[in-house]
Parts: C-alpha cells; structure tokens; sequence
C-alpha cells in the first residue's frame, strides 16, 4: 500500500535531477542522456496516474500507459537521430565539449 | 490455501539452488559433449584420458581454469573489467528461472517445476537477452585495446541485430497461445501430441527456423562466431581475460545455448508434452513418474538441440562480417515479418472455418 | 512488503541519477541511466504495468542505452573538464533543480489525500491484452504514424552518420 503521491514525489526528484544534469554537464552526450532521464521521470508519472484512475474510476484504465508506450518509441527515434547528430558534429568540430561547439563559426 | 511467505521463499530458495546446480553440471558437460562430438565429426576421439569415456574431464578443466593466474592489467578500467563477466554470466543464469521443465505439480501450493511463474515469461526472455549485450560490449571497452573494443563493439551489433529477428519470430508462438506465459504456450501444445506441437500441428516451422538462426547468431555460435574465433582479431572481446573471469564468459556462452534450447523446446516442440500424447495416460499410474516423465521428455528435446548446435558447429563454414550483418537484415527480419503475416492471416481465418 | 519494495528501488533511481550528475566519464553517467531506468522497470512492475516493464528493459535498457553506450566509446570520448559556462551553471542549475523539487515535493504531498493508494497484484494489473484491444482498434493510425515515424529516424540517422566522400 503505496500512496500513489510518493511515486509523483519519485518522479518530481527524478525530473529535476534531469534538469540539473542537463544545465550543468558540459559532454553533449551526457546532456543528451538527461534528457532521457527526464522522459523517463514523465513516465513514471503516467504510470501512476494510470493506477490512480483505474482505481477512482473502478475499471481498467489503459490510456496512461499507451502514453508512455508512445513515448517510448518517440524517445527511442530521437535518441537514433540525436546520436547520428552527435556524431556528424564530432566529425566536423573534433570535440564533445558543450561549450566548444556553441557558435556557429569556428 | 493461502502459501505462507515463508514457505514460497524456502520452495523458491531450494528451487533456485537445485536449477543453478543443475544448470552449472549441464554447462561443463555440455562442454565435453562438444568436444567429443566435433572430435568425432572430425574422425577422432575427443577427450577420452580421463575417467572413462571422458566423463570426468569438466572436472579437471574447472580445477584448471581456478588454478591459473588471475592476470590483471595495468590499464584495464577495474570495476567495469570485473564487472562484465559477471553480466554475462549472471543474464545467462537468470534466462533458466522462467523456463517451466516440468507439469504443473504444486506443493503447498508453490509450483514446483518452474522458478517465477510469470504472465510475461517469453518478453522477460528477450528483456535479459537485450541486456546481456552489455557483458560484451563493456569487456571490450574495459580492456583498453583496440582490438578487443573492435571486436566488442561487432560482436555486439551482432547480437543487437538478430535480436530483432528472434523477437519477430516468436510472435507466431504467441499468436496460437493468446498469451505471453510460457506454461500457457506450452499447454497450447499439449492436445494430440507430436501433431499438436507448434512445429508441426501450429505451422510454426518457418518462425522455428528463424529462431534457431536468430539464436545461433545470438549466442555466438557457429557459423555465426566470427567474434570469437581465434585467428580474427586476437580472439575478440575477451583477449585480455584470463582464469575465472574467462571461465566466465565461457560458462556464459554454454548456458546461453542451453537457455537456446529450452526456449526452442517450450515454443515450438511441446515442451514437457510427450510426442504420443494422451494415448498411454492409462498405462502410467503413480504420483512420481507422472511428475518426473515430463522432465524427462523435456531434458530429452534439449539434448537434441545441444546436439543440433554441436553438429552445426562442426559441420558449416563461418560467415563474413558483412555476410553476416546482411543475412540477419536483409533475409531474416522479411522472412519473421512475412510469417507473421501469414500465421496471423491463418489464425483470423481459421475460427470462422469451424 | 510493497513500500520496501518502493523504497529500495526507488532509493536505486535516484541514486543512478545522482551518479549520471556527478561522474565525469560519460561511460559511467551511461552506466548509472542503465540502472535507473532498469528500477523504474521494477517501478512500474509494482504499479501493475506488466508489459510496460518489459517494455521498458528491452526498448530503453537493452536498445537506447546500447546505443549510448557505442557511440561513447566509438568516440572515445574523454573525462570533462570544468570551464567558465560549467561553473556558471552550477551557481544556477543546483538552486533552479533544487526549487523545482521543493515545489512540486510540496504540492504532490500537500495533496497526498487526492490521490489513490496503489496495491500489489490486484485486479488493475495490466496485462498486454487491454493494451492491444485499444492499440489496435480506437488508436491503429497513430500506431501506423509511429512506424513510419521509425522509418524516418532510421533514414535520417543513417543519412547523418554516413561518411562524407
């Protein structure tokens, strides 16, 4: 018996670890998987709205998790696009450092 | 009845311990019989010295593998050099909990045929499979050589490749049983014996064939073992490892083609069902053969497939790298998606034919 | 039973968050988002979405974090290094994350009465059939836009990544 408000609670943490991480790291890789974890931390929280629906309601509630598993496949196109991005900007500036690849000119 | 806690942790916890034992005897024998198996194919004995037959000869290649010296290199990156071997051995180990071996026989209301009885058994498969890759591609990386990083690093599209198509295989198996629990799909086949097997009775044989490739391809094996062969790239991904750590990876590649097995067993050959079926259910009376004749059907069918893999293994060519990558895409993930259009074309056409 | 579970598994994600904040290696920030999303599997497990659970090991574990985890080390990509920006945002990242949690900490438990109490293992477990009956049926075109939104990622990442001649 879990209050539902505690996975909400979870997430709150989980999504502002994401935020931090993404302000502070300077390896576009590592701001990349932040933002991972921030589409994760929304997840949990569908999840759990999910359940706390079907039980207020008293009948399987679905559209929570066909959320999330939309999500999912959103989060796992972009990270393929993201990743070949990452890649083309290696080839051509020779560095991973955030604030080396900010301007447009060299 | 209610199982107590306490009674479904003690059940499960004996479980576990016989399954892990027995899965660990299973890896060292299945060892020598590949070696006696080839030697044979190749018109030679095999082990034969120790013990009779070669019977005892896991026994003296495991006090060897723990005797040698554990090298560690200077530069190798510690905790993850430990920890991939530990991956790999750990994902192999944990495939074998939701595999069911036997009947449906309860004890205190605890099944004891079958570690975790679980509603999603088949994706937990492919989920510890997906994760496996990390046991591959951490060693190398950890190992601070460029040659083993190379060869992780194919040795891990490989198997993140055919993933794919053993996936999409399976889904045929599925679509018959309406559901994801491996006793389910088991269960499914269990009507009129060998007719009544996916393989034969469910028309499974394309997404069988699939899956075995898929599998091979899986577990790095002949004639998909170009990672791990001893002339390509200095012996791959685990050229640095030495005594435990490779006997490891070693004991990680057996279990992961026994676990093959199993699931190849459970989905497409009946599992623990016989091959006569119902005909002689007069003829076996008695509590403890009717629960030890399943497992008994079933370690039988896995042992054919061991046999399957040791036989293939001595017989076909290894393929390129490219060859590779471009059988897994280009050939099998069509043939899984174009079976699964037609398994499911069959299935919604067949109810109204009745 | 299910709030030791909630909290071990719950401690383990933030944890492996903390971690991806605080390594400098890219590959061991990879390794901590592994194990976060591995307990979130768990997470949902307990609140009763079996095939989200699998789901989320086989996509994010076993497929996203592979992927991360290649291109880390065919970059090669080294240990950070602290510049001027990254001090920057330390002094406004840390107090910027930190109100944020405050806040909706605040707001979530300040109406824990609104909301359910989960269960284990009761009759709202979902299973993959109630997913598929809605998937297939009243949203089948946005599933079709999903598959054709991968083909576009796969043209487009292959597009990127390819060398130029």
């Amino acid at each position: 018996m879990v209050p539902i408000a505690y996975y909400l609670v979870l997430s709150a943490i989980l999504f502002s670890i994401g935020v931090a991480a993404f302000l502070i790291k300077r390896n576009i890789i590592t701001v990349f998987m932040s933002i991972e974890l921030m589409l994760n931390a929304v997840n949990l929280t569908f999840v759990a709205f999910t359940r706390h629906w079907s039980q207020v309601t008293g009948h399987l509630q679905v559209n929570g998790q066909i959320f999330v598993f939309f999500v999912m496949v959103v989060a796992a196109a972009e990270a393929a696009v993201g990743l070949a991005i990452i890649i083309a900007v290696f080839r051509a500036r020779n560095t991973l450092s955030v604030d080396q690849i900010d301007l447009m000119k060299r | 009845m209610e199982t107590s806690l306490l009674t479904f942790f003690l059940v499960s916890l004996a479980k576990v311990i016989v399954v892990v034992v027995i899965t660990l005897m299973a890896v060292a024998y299945t060892v020598l019989l590949e070696r006696k198996l080839v030697g044979r194919i190749q018109n030679r004995w095999g082990p034969s010295r120790v013990g009779p037959f070669g019977l005892l000869q896991p026994l003296v290649d495991g006090a060897k593998l723990f005797l040698k010296e554990d090298l560690m290199p200077l530069a190798v990156d510690k905790p993850l050099y430990i920890l991939a071997p530990m991956i790999a051995l750990s994902c192999a180990l944990m495939s074998v909990s939701v595999v069911p071996f036997g009947a449906d026989i309860r004890w205190h209301s605890v099944d004891l045929f079958q570690i975790a009885d679980l509603n999603i058994g088949l994706l937990i498969l492919l989920a510890i499979t997906s994760v496996g890759v990390y046991g591959i591609a951490l060693s190398g990386w950890s190992s601070n050589n460029k040659y083993s990083l190379l060869g992780a690093l194919r040795a891990s599209a490989q198997v993140i490749s055919y993933e794919l198509a053993l996936g999409l295989s399976l889904v045929g198996v599925v679509l018959r049983a309406e559901s994801l629990r491996l006793r389910t799909i088991v269960d499914v086949q269990a009507t009129h014996g060998l007719i009544s097997w996916n393989f034969f009775g469910g028309f499974q044989f394309v997404a069988f064939f699939i899956y075995l490739m898929a599998a091979y391809a899986e577990t790095n094996r002949s004639p998909f073992d170009l990672p791990e062969a001893e002339s390509e790239l200095t012996a791959g991904y685990h050229t640095e490892y030495s005594s435990m750590k490779f006997a490891m990876f070693f004991m990680a590649e057996y279990a992961n083609m026994i676990t093959v097995g199993c699931v190849a067993t459970l989905l497409f050959f009946g599992g623990w069902t016989s091959p006569f079926g119902h005909l002689f259910d007069h003829a076996i009376t008695g509590t403890v053969i009717n629960a030890l004749l399943p497992v008994f059907w079933f370690v039988i069918k896995v042992f054919a497939f061991l046999f399957l893999y040791v036989w293939v293994r001595g017989t076909l060519p290894r393929f390129r790298y490219d060859q590779l990558m471009g059988f897994g895409w280009k050939f099998l993930v069509p043939v899984a998606i174009a079976n699964i259009v037609v398994s499911s074309l069959w299935m919604g056409l067949r109810v109204p034919l009745q | 039973m299910h709030l030791v579970l909630f909290i071990i598994f719950g401690a383990l994600c933030v944890a492996g968050a903390l971690n991806l904040l605080l390594q400098r290696h890219p590959i061991n920030s990879a390794l901590s988002l592994i194990v976060v999303m591995s307990s979130l599997a768990v997470l949902y497990l307990l609140l009763g979405a079996e095939f989200l659970a699998v789901a989320q090991v086989i996509v994010y574990s076993g497929a996203i974090m592979v992927l991360f985890t290649f291109v880390i080390m065919l970059l090669n990509a080294g240990r950070e290094e602290r510049t001027h920006g990254s001090k920057l945002a330390y002094a406004a990242g840390i107090p910027g994350a930190a109100i944020l949690v405050a806040l909706l900490t605040f707001i979530f438990l300040s109406h824990r009465g609104d909301f359910a109490q989960a269960r284990l293992a009761d009759q709202y477990v979902t299973g993959l059939a109630p997913l598929s009956e809605v998937i297939f049926t009243k949203l089948l075109l946005p599933f079709e836009v999903t598959s054709v939104l991968i083909l576009i990622a796969i043209l487009g990442a292959v597009a990127l990544a390819r060398k130029e001649h």
